[in-house]
Parts: C-alpha cells; structure tokens; sequence
C-alpha cells in the first residue's frame, strides 16, 4: 500500500520533472514578454505573450460570470431555502451533473450557442464557454463551506432584526476564504483547459482588444506548437508547458494557503 | 426606510432564484441544443446504423461511429483498469494506516495531479510514455508499434482519473462510523482484516459509484487522449494499435467540418452522445454517494 501511494507521489514528480527537463534549456525571458514575431512558427524569434494574456483575459472574463452565477446561488441554497430542501437538493444534484460534463461537450455547446447567435470565434465565446466550465467548480467548493459555517451565526443576524439579504452579506464576509479557494481553483481548472476554447475562442498572434475579435490561449498554443515539425518551435510548446506548470503549481498552493491560512480566524 | 430594505431583500430572492432556475434550465438546453444539431443526421440514418457501422468516411456520407466508441471504451477501460488497484490501495492506506503527517503530506500531491491541465499531461504521454511503449513494451509483444496507441491513451488517462478515484474514496472510507472498525479491531481481528472485511465490503457501493464517475470523466478526456491516441479511424484489435476516441474527433474535425453537409451535424451527435452517457453515468454515481452520504449524516 505505501508502494502504491509512492508510485502515485513518483508519477507526479515524473510528470513535473520531464516538463522541466524538456522545456527549461528553451525557456527565456523573451517567451513571456514578447509576441510571436514573423518566422516564429519556424523557429525564429518571439513569445507567447499573445496566449498568456489571452488566457488571462478569458479566466477574468469567466470568473466574473461564474462569481455572479455561483455566489448568490450558494446562498441560495444554504441560507434562503429551509435545510436540505428539495429545491436546494435539485440544485445541488443538477450541478454535480455540470460538474461532470467534459469539457469537449462545453465547447460543442457553446460553439453551437456562438452559431445561433451569429457570433465568430472570440474572447467573448471563449469567456462564455470557459464560464460556464468553471461554474460549477466555484459552486461545489464554495457551496462545502457555507455548508459546513455555522448555524449560530444566521440565527443571531435573524433575531436582530435583519433581513436574509443583510444577513448574507454578513455571512459572506466569514465565507471570503472560502471563496477565494474557490476562485483560485476554478482558475486552474479554466486556465489549463483547451478543449473549451478550441473551437470557441479561436487563436490570434496578436493581443485582442474588443471582445468579437478572436483570442489565443495557453493550451492551444502548446498544443499548436508541439503540433509543428520544426525542432525549435517544439522545445519552446515545452518551454510553454513549464510556463502553464508553474502557473497552476502557483494556484494550487496559493488556493491551499489560502484555505488554511484564513480557517484559523474564523469565528 | 423600512420599506426599501424588505424591497431590497425581495429582489434579492427572486434574482437567485433566477439563477436557480437557470442553472437547472442550463442542463436541459445543453442537452437539447445538442440534440437539435444532431438531429439532421439522425433523421438521414437511423440510429442503429450510425452507432454499428464501423465505415467512416465523411467525403462520401458514411458516417458510422462505431471505431470511436469502440476505441473510447477501450482506453477508458485501460484507464480504470490501471487506476482502481492504486487508488483503492492509497485511499485504504491514507484512511486506515497513515499518520496524520503523511496524510498532511499526500493532500497537495492528489491537488496537484488533478489540478494539472490535460494538455500537461498530454506532453508529458508524448514524451514519457509513448516512446516508453514504442521502444521496450510493444516490440515484445507485436512486430511494430508507434506507441501513439491505445495503451499509452489508456496510461496517460489512469494517471489523470486517479486522484479523482482517491478524493471520492477516502470520503467514503470516512463515512463508515469508527465504531465499526472499532468493532472488529476489539474483537481481534488485524488492520488488514478489518480493512478486508469491514471497510472494504462497507464501502462497495461507494467504490462502484466513484468507479463510475471516474469512468465518465475517461470518457469526455478529450486533450491528453487526442495528442497520444494516434487518432486513426479504425477498430483497434489490440491495446498497440492506434484509436480514435469521440472527444478527439469532435476536436481534430471541428475546423474543417463546415463545408461538407452533414458532417457538422455527425460531430454535434457525438457531443450528443458523450452528454447523454456522462450525465447518465453522473447522476447514478451521484446518486448513490448522496445516499451514503445520507446514511452517515443519520447513523
């Protein structure tokens, strides 16, 4: 048994291990702050500049739907609604369906949704799909702490005379650390994600700078330079993954601090 | 003054219930919009022959989808084949034998293998595994192989299933009441025993239920599949040929599709298909870990 636990903690460092390995000779700082210049794509000079801020530009965009959709539902269903309610358990239930929905089935949808509307490949679509991806990732962790804060603290709101909207905003200040691991984890999952963006967000040289105009991405951008016959331009997809690696190991760490850090001074 | 705040208060609740709603109407428009996009080529083939011939061949109108479903089956069931007896004997470890030290430690390695993004661990199959196979496992067994095959699709997924399997069954494991496996301690059995016994056999269903969702999460897998599985369209014969999972066609065709009819229509049928299958995989999972969930509230 300690063998199998120990070939799990060995697969995850053989994993980060051969990322770096291949990658780091490639790495300069040239990747992260330039744009692909002209013969990038056979190996001469630029970055990926275009795919970081785009990801980022689309993990933002997602974040603030899925804020807006995931928090006020969390409330929803743990304070407005009566305890373990149907209505709140068919919430729950539906979610843990969206939660499961592959990603690909993501960008199908949204790219048919992109049809409907008349729109093209763009920031905007991307932000949609990766939104809707992230969404129930931010409910589930949010909603497994407000489950778990205590009773004590609605009811004195309550007896005091405020009404349930007051009495949330209260209680989603004790939530805050909650909801920063939840963001922090939703953006590892949105920021990695290609299978979303593929079709949604297309993929541009350039930084956009209206959300109908088309958007590059981390993932994609590896994918497409790994996908080039040219030795260089290989290395440097690498040389990207290590970028995206340190990026979510940031996250994953950032969203455990976090998580701990503010659990010791809640009431 | 009084007024404004309940008015606040009002507006407040029925916004979320909006979104309440909206969250549960999402599913169904997903489903059904994929249904409506599909619905073309299943009008023009009937459904049996669509899921039973295995004759790709979208220039001329063919399209059977068997190769796909064969080859998404095949590597996910690798997958759950090489994760379950790891998952399950780290979970029994971590619940049942580990200090509290080294469960402290093992929190952020499961964090991290389920935090790395697909196409991660899609580089990593291409540069670890893939020539792990073509070079000292497949020449022992077939004259050639490439290693972009199902077996490698089947490795880089087990290695990404995993701590989802792990997170679900240590949830689970900690559902069985201590008395239980106090029990059985006091009565003389060893750990293994009890484990064997108690914990284990308790904990069936859980471990069915976390199988099938694992199971559902293989099949949707779309990058790291795509960049190893080889993506030819055929029946593979044996785990050193290559596949063609749904996702990876869904994703490998999706820009080209357009100028051919029907073929838009083929794609958004296997969207179709693997939401019809996830969803129905999630909510029996589901269903049931909420059940046990229950049992251990009320006991």
């Amino acid at each position: 048994m300690i063998g199998a636990a120990l070939v799990i903690l060995g697969v995850l460092l053989y994993i980060v291990g051969t990322i770096f390995i291949k990658g780091l000779p490639s790495l300069t700082l040239d990747m992260i702050t330039k744009l692909p210049g002209g013969g990038f794509y056979l190996g001469k000079e630029g970055g990926i500049l275009n795919a970081i801020v785009g990801s980022l530009y689309i993990i933002v965009g997602a974040l603030v739907i899925s804020i807006i959709i995931s928090v006020p539902l969390v409330m929803y269903i743990n304070f407005y609604l009566p305890l373990n309610s149907l209505f709140s358990n068919i919430i729950r239930f539906s979610l843990d369906i969206l939660f499961g929905v592959p990603s690909i089935v993501y960008g199908a949808f949204g790219f048919a949704l992109m049809i409907y509307l008349g729109i093209r490949a763009s920031l905007f679509g991307g932000i949609i799909a990766v939104g809707m991806l992230i969404m129930p990732i931010m409910m589930r962790s949010l909603d497994e702490v407000a489950r778990l804060l205590s009773r004590d603290l609605p009811d004195a709101l309550l007896s005091l005379g405020a009404t349930k909207y007051e009495m949330v905003k209260v209680i989603l200040r004790q939530l805050m650390p909650g909801l920063i691991t939840a963001v922090l984890l939703a953006v590892g999952r949105g920021i990695g994600d290609a299978a979303t963006v593929l079709f949604t967000a297309g993929y541009t040289d350039n930084i956009p700078n209206a959300l109908n105009q088309p958007v590059a991405t981390l993932p994609l951008s590896i994918f497409f330079q790994l996908g080039s016959p040219v030795e260089e331009v290989q290395n440097r997809a690498y040389a990207s993954a290590i970028i995206l690696t340190i990026m979510i190991l940031i996250l994953s760490f950032s969203a455990r601090y976090f998580s701990s850090k503010f659990s010791k001074h809640k009431i | 003054m009084r007024r404004i705040r309940v008015i606040k208060d009002k507006t407040a609740r029925y916004f979320m219930l909006g979104i309440a709603i909206f969250t549960i109407l999402l599913l169904l428009v997903i489903g059904l919009s994929l249904f409506l996009k599909a619905f073309p080529i299943m009008r023009e083939k009937s459904l049996w022959s669509l899921l039973t011939s295995s004759d790709w061949k979208p220039f001329k109108g063919n399209f059977g989808f068997l190769p796909f479903i064969i080859s998404t089956i095949y590597v996910s069931l690798i997958a759950i084949i090489i994760a379950l007896p790891f998952s399950i004997l780290t979970s029994v470890y971590l619940n049942s034998y580990a200090s509290k030290n080294v469960r402290r430690l093992f929190e952020p390695v499961i964090d991290l293998l389920s935090g790395i993004p697909p196409i991660i661990y899609g580089v990593w199959g291409t540069l670890a595994i893939v020539p792990l196979i073509a070079n000292k496992i497949a020449p022992k067994f077939v004259e050639y192989s490439s290693g972009y095959t199902v077996l490698a699709g089947g490795v880089v997924l087990a290695v990404m299933i995993i701590p989802l399997l792990i997170s679900i069954m240590v949830e689970v494991f900690r559902s069985i009441p201590v008395e239980m496996t106090d029990a059985s301690m006091a009565m003389g059995a060893t750990k293994w025993q009890t484990v064997k016994k108690v914990i284990l056999r308790k904990s069936f269903p859980g471990i069915i239920a976390a199988t099938v969702l694992a199971l559902s999460r293989a099949f949707g897998e779309t990058m790291a599949v795509l960049m190893v599985c080889g993506n030819i369209a055929q029946i593979p014969h044996s785990v050193f040929d290559a596949g063609y999972p749904l996702p990876a066609l869904i994703a490998n065709n999706y820009g080209e599709m357009m100028s051919m009819p029907n073929y838009e229509s083929a794609l958004m049928f296997s969207a179709f298909l693997l939401f019809i299958i996830v969803v129905l995989f999630n909510g029996l999972s589901r269903f049931t870990l909420i059940q046990i969930e229950k049992r251990y509230r009320f006991s």
